[in-house]
């Protein structure tokens, strides 16, 4: 966090003045390290071994915070008869070796059906689609089920049976001890166990523990089981919902919150509705039957999703056309970037738009990346710098090996300039869920344009040219609300205007306040409904500016956070099932039985008048079906989940797997690996086989203090340059005397994609970890070079392949396995044979770019 | 110049004498040092912005004169970051005044082997008409199945991260209606 989120670090020292315990758990020793009362050094990709470890203390100890798991958990709650757990063998039931997934219907609980508040839904084999059609949709997000609207599953609240979630978790966890993990991980079993202790005391009614992670728990063919881990724990030790809780996402670029709110993602509609998927959802009713819970928030989704094909299609939009909702895509399974770009190479889609992304240097598998450019019809870049993506056909590294010509690429590229964050008002969503107004300080240069710019007058044009048009599937087009008011000589789209259609209007034009206002006849419009209320009365709230040193310490005045200006989610856990607070020194949100509503430091994540008794009478619907206690309004039990019974595609508890490419055995399960990740099985993506003794190291990517991403906005400037000038690796001074490495040399990394080459840093920070009886080392790699720019280098990624997780496709790259070997890499066609033969000697297939 | 003001402009002596006997601050001015202003001093307005670097999201204050920026500082008011900046942060000035920075359509075109300048609206014509052509050929109204698709898998975006929350609803509304359903960013990554 220091190195990577400098400022947001600040507060974590405050914290230590104050007297605060900070713990470092990393495979480097970094800025945060440095400053951390005790640091944590262990394997990459053994994190779920380590959070498991922490849950079986937790369970075998009885350390859980009791009051707060059986007011605010399903720990009570009863596990199917038919769920078999993973245990030795590491696999769940309802798992289909032929096709690599699971159908998790025996996951489900006694008595019950349990709809998930988001995650996984492209999971379902095609007949058990059918089958189970009613419980859900085939794309990610979302939520619940109509059809089995959730009644109660059996439970037992004493947690002593044996099919109690309480009990199943512990029985899952119980090989997780102190011991193995620290043979898995590397570290200590004093070191684990004090871990252990630290976080135990200091979490209960009097004290909250915070954990804080970013892409290294995310970048993992188990990433979403990896924050579930998290979840379980902070759930079982009562530190959710709470101040100075939580599992907070550091996220690496300025707006990736808020892209993912609106979301510039396949998978999402603006505010987490999933898309419509072609097998499931035909018309509005089917999509709602299918997707929208019953109980809980997420009951409005009609209103939520008439709203925002009001605020796309406007008069159009009617009852009786299902409000468009036909003029909308269809899903029929993943996506995502890398399934795009595995088309691109095959030339099954010709058009590519970058925007402010760089993956010729920011993507796994960089020559995947180049290739998949290569073969487009067209490519449109916008950005402030040349970067490799731009320049790819150019000079890019499959140009110096042979491997393209520059001649023979038929791709038609633009660059098109485009302003930067001074040159354009708008909002920003930080990682904290805050919207931040910038105004615009000076105008654009040149052909420098805004993104608003673009895709406005782009909208514009293509609608021009399609006028008159009696095409069908022209409608959605002509019919699109797209008329923003314009100013200056560029006519520049005014973004006021589209952030107050983000926030929405009632019938008569005004602003509405919150998205409880929403409605499903049709008479509210709003382009994402958890943004609803940024413009309330008519006024830019995310453009508050009342000074810090003028607030109360939640600073509510300063931008506005979603949803309704809430600083901590779920905030209604702060109190106990009778609403006072768990502690005065811990008082937070809390019920005020005068006024008869609740109230506290920031605004309640609750209905404001729900009492703490109140029960739902038998068949109650959306929010009402939740009771006093039930703090996690987003879930249709209202209950969080220390089970998950349906949402994940790959087992409802994390289970220790090990990475694709491990140089060890899996000591916890039998299974190796994520027997439900996705592969690409192709010429330009070649693995590592596990446990290679032609690539027997392991190394992880990260980020430096002084470069961004992939360097477009850091490696093209002096300073910046300066400060970092030169892509390095770590390496420890045992793994440099096994290689011969000498510290500032060369060296060059080996993998079955490609070999780079990167300065040496010889470090006491790295160090070799005994797993086993194995001694393993590991190599840290800043990612952030390329060919372009003031200060260049080959990129990491290159060196990694794409091997995904199966809930969000994202890839495994901060932990994979190569070689290291003293020396600068072969230049030109030379390189191809040198990576080619190291393939050979692994056994692996042969290496190509078709 | 009497002796006291000639003395005076002899750093040791005011150094010994004044107050700043550390010789960090008054005492070792020149006429000229004396002389120089901040940057921030000149400026015609200050804007309040939000650092475009990571998602912290620490609070900028913009100085600009005579319409361009001249230098970003930390914004003391933010209640996130208190007026402090990271060295990317701090780096912003020379993020936007950058001297490599391209402010011209640049055009390859296919096969090409160097760039050409291109005039804007043209580059946004010829967009939109490949944009329009690719959509056609990608085209699916129905699956293997007959289930209605009216999508196309013709071309594709990437990134988001970077821009703004209204740019990137434009970017979905606007795919959305096109049927372009491969719109992906750093969120992915
Ligand atoms: S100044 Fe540094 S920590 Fe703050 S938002 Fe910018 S990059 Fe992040």
């Amino acid at each position: 966090m220091a190195e990577a989120h400098p400022v947001g670090f600040q507060w974590v020292m405050e914290a230590k003045a104050r007297g605060a315990t900070v713990i470092h758990v990393d495979p480097r020793f970094t800025r945060t390290s440095a400053v951390a009362d005790l640091h944590v050094p262990f394997r990459a990709g053994a994190d779920i071994a380590f959070l498991g470890g922490l849950i079986n203390y937790v369970l075998t100890e009885g350390k859980d915070f009791r009051e707060y798991v059986t007011a605010f958990t399903n720990a009570a709650e009863l596990v199917g008869e038919d769920f078999a757990d993973a245990d030795v063998e590491g696999v769940f039931s309802g798992y289909n070796a032929e096709t690599g997934r699971y159908d998790p219907i025996s996951w489900q609980m006694d008595g019950a059906y349990e709809a998930p508040a988001a995650g996984q839904r492209d999971h379902w084999e095609p007949e058990l689609r059918e089958e189970h059609a009613a419980f859900t949709s085939d794309t990610a997000g979302g939520v619940g089920d109509q059809a089995y609207a959730p009644s109660d599953p059996e439970r037992d609240d004493t947690l002593q049976h044996p099919r109690c979630v309480y009990q199943v978790l512990k029985r899952h966890y119980a090989r997780y001890t102190p011991e193995a993990v620290s043979r898995v991980c590397g570290m200590g079993v004093e070191q684990f166990l004090a871990v252990a202790r630290a976080i135990t005391e200091n979490s209960g009614r009097e004290r909250t523990t915070a954990w804080v992670y970013s892409v290294g728990w995310t970048h993992h063919t188990v990433g979403a089981q990896y924050i579930r881990a998290a979840s379980i724990l902070q759930t079982l030790l009562g530190n959710m919902g709470r101040p100075g809780g939580g599992i907070l996402a550091l996220r690496g670029h300025a707006s990736i919150q808020g892209s993912t709110d609106i979301p510039t993602l396949y998978d999402l509609l603006p505010g987490y509705i999933p898309m419509p998927n072609a097998h499931l959802h035909e018309d509005l009713q089917s999509f709602l039957d299918a997707d929208a819970a019953k109980t809980g928030f997420w009951g409005h989704m009609d209103a939520y999703l008439v709203s925002l094909l009001k605020a796309w299609w406007g008069d159009a939009a009617t009852p009786e056309n299902d409000f468009a909702f036909d003029y909308l895509p269809r899903l029929t399974g993943n996506h995502g970037t890398y399934g795009i770009v595995r088309d691109q190479i095959d030339r099954k889609t010709f058009g590519y738009f970058l925007v402010g992304e760089n993956p010729a240097v920011g993507h796994a598998n960089g020559k995947m990346q180049r290739l998949g450019m290569a073969n487009l019809d067209w490519l449109v870049v916008r950005d402030m710098q040349m970067i490799e993506s731009a320049s790819f056909w150019k000079d890019g590294p499959e140009i110096e090996t042979g491997e393209l010509r520059t001649e023979d690429i038929g791709t038609e590229v633009f660059f098109l300039p485009c302003a930067n964050h001074t040159e354009k008002s708008g909002t920003f969503t930080n990682t904290q869920r805050l919207l931040q107004w910038r105004r615009e300080a000076v105008h654009p240069p040149g052909d420098a344009r805004s993104e608003l710019h673009f895709y406005f007058h782009l909208g514009k044009k293509i609608r021009e040219k399609l006028a008159g048009s009696t095409d069908d599937r022209d409608r959605p087009l002509l019919d699109l609300t797209w008329d923003y008011p314009t100013f200056g000589v560029h006519e520049e789209p005014d973004p006021q205007s589209v952030l107050a259609e983000i926030n929405g209007f009632d019938a008569d034009g005004n602003h509405l306040a919150s998205y409880t206002q929403m409605k499903a006849d049709g008479t509210t419009s709003g382009g994402c409904w958890i943004y609803t209320g940024v413009f309330k009365d008519g006024v830019n709230q995310a453009d508050r500016r009342t000074p810090g040193a003028e607030q109360t310490w939640v600073a509510p005045e300063w931008g506005w956070a979603w949803p309704a200006n809430r600083r901590t989610l779920y905030n209604r856990a702060s109190a106990d099932a009778d609403g006072k607070p768990w502690s005065e020194r811990k008082a937070y949100v809390w019920w005020d039985e005068e006024s008869g509503s609740w109230t506290g430091h920031d605004i309640p994540d609750f209905e404001a008048t729900k009492a703490p008794s109140y029960r739902p009478p038998e068949g109650a619907t959306v929010e009402d079906a939740l009771s006093g206690t039930d703090a996690f309004i987003m879930q249709a039990n209202g209950k969080a989940w220390l089970y998950a019974p349906t949402g994940l595609a790959d087992g409802p508890m994390p289970t220790h797997y090990e990475p694709v490419e491990s140089p060890v055995a899996n000591l916890l399960h039998d299974q190796q690996d994520n027997p439900a990740r996705e592969d690409i099985d192709r010429a330009w993506n070649r693995l590592n086989p596990a446990m290679s003794e032609t690539y027997p190291y392991v190394f992880l990517t990260y980020r430096l203090t002084e470069h961004h991403t992939a360097g477009g906005m850091s490696r093209f400037l002096g300073y910046l340059s300066e400060l970092q000038p030169e892509f390095f690796c770590e390496v420890s001074p045992a793994l440099a005397r096994e290689r011969n490495l000498e510290h500032l040399g060369y060296a060059t990394l080996i993998s079955a994609r490609t070999a780079i080459e990167a300065r040496v840093l010889v470090t006491e920070r790295m160090k070799p970890l005994r797993i086993g009886d194995q001694r393993i080392h590991q190599i840290g790699l800043p990612y952030h070079w390329g060919s372009n720019g003031l200060s260049v280098g080959d990129p990491a990624n290159d060196l990694l392949g794409v091997v995904m997780d199966p809930n969000v496709h994202i890839q495994e790259s901060k932990v994979a396995t190569c070689d290291i070997q003293p020396g600068r890499r072969p230049r030109g066609p030379a390189l191809l044979e040198f990576v080619e033969s190291y393939r050979r000697k692994a056994g692996v297939e042969p290496g190509g770019i078709t | 110049m009497g002796v006291r003001t000639w003395l005076g402009e002899w750093p040791m002596f005011r150094q010994a004498t004044g107050s700043d006997p550390l010789g960090r601050g008054a005492a070792v001015q020149s006429p000229r040092t004396r002389a120089l202003e901040p940057r921030t001093r000149e400026a015609d307005e200050v804007v309040k912005s939000v650092c475009p670097y990571c998602a912290v999201g620490c609070g900028q204050n913009i100085y600009v004169r005579d319409g361009r920026v001249t230098q970003i500082e930390g914004d003391p008011d933010s209640p996130i970051s208190r007026g402090r900046l990271c060295p990317k942060g701090s780096a912003s000035t020379s993020l936007v005044t950058s001297p490599t920075r391209v402010t011209t359509v640049k055009y390859r075109r296919p096969y090409g082997t160097e760039w050409e300048d291109l005039d804007l609206d043209t580059a946004l014509d010829m967009i939109a008409d490949r944009v329009l052509d690719a959509r056609r050929r990608g085209w699916q109204d129905t699956d293997d199945q007959g289930r209605v698709l009216r999508r196309t898998l013709g071309f594709s975006s990437l990134g988001g991260a970077t821009l703004d929350n209204e740019e990137n609803y434009l970017i979905k509304k606007l795919f959305m209606a096109l049927g372009a359903i491969q719109v992906e960013n750093q969120a992915r990554i």
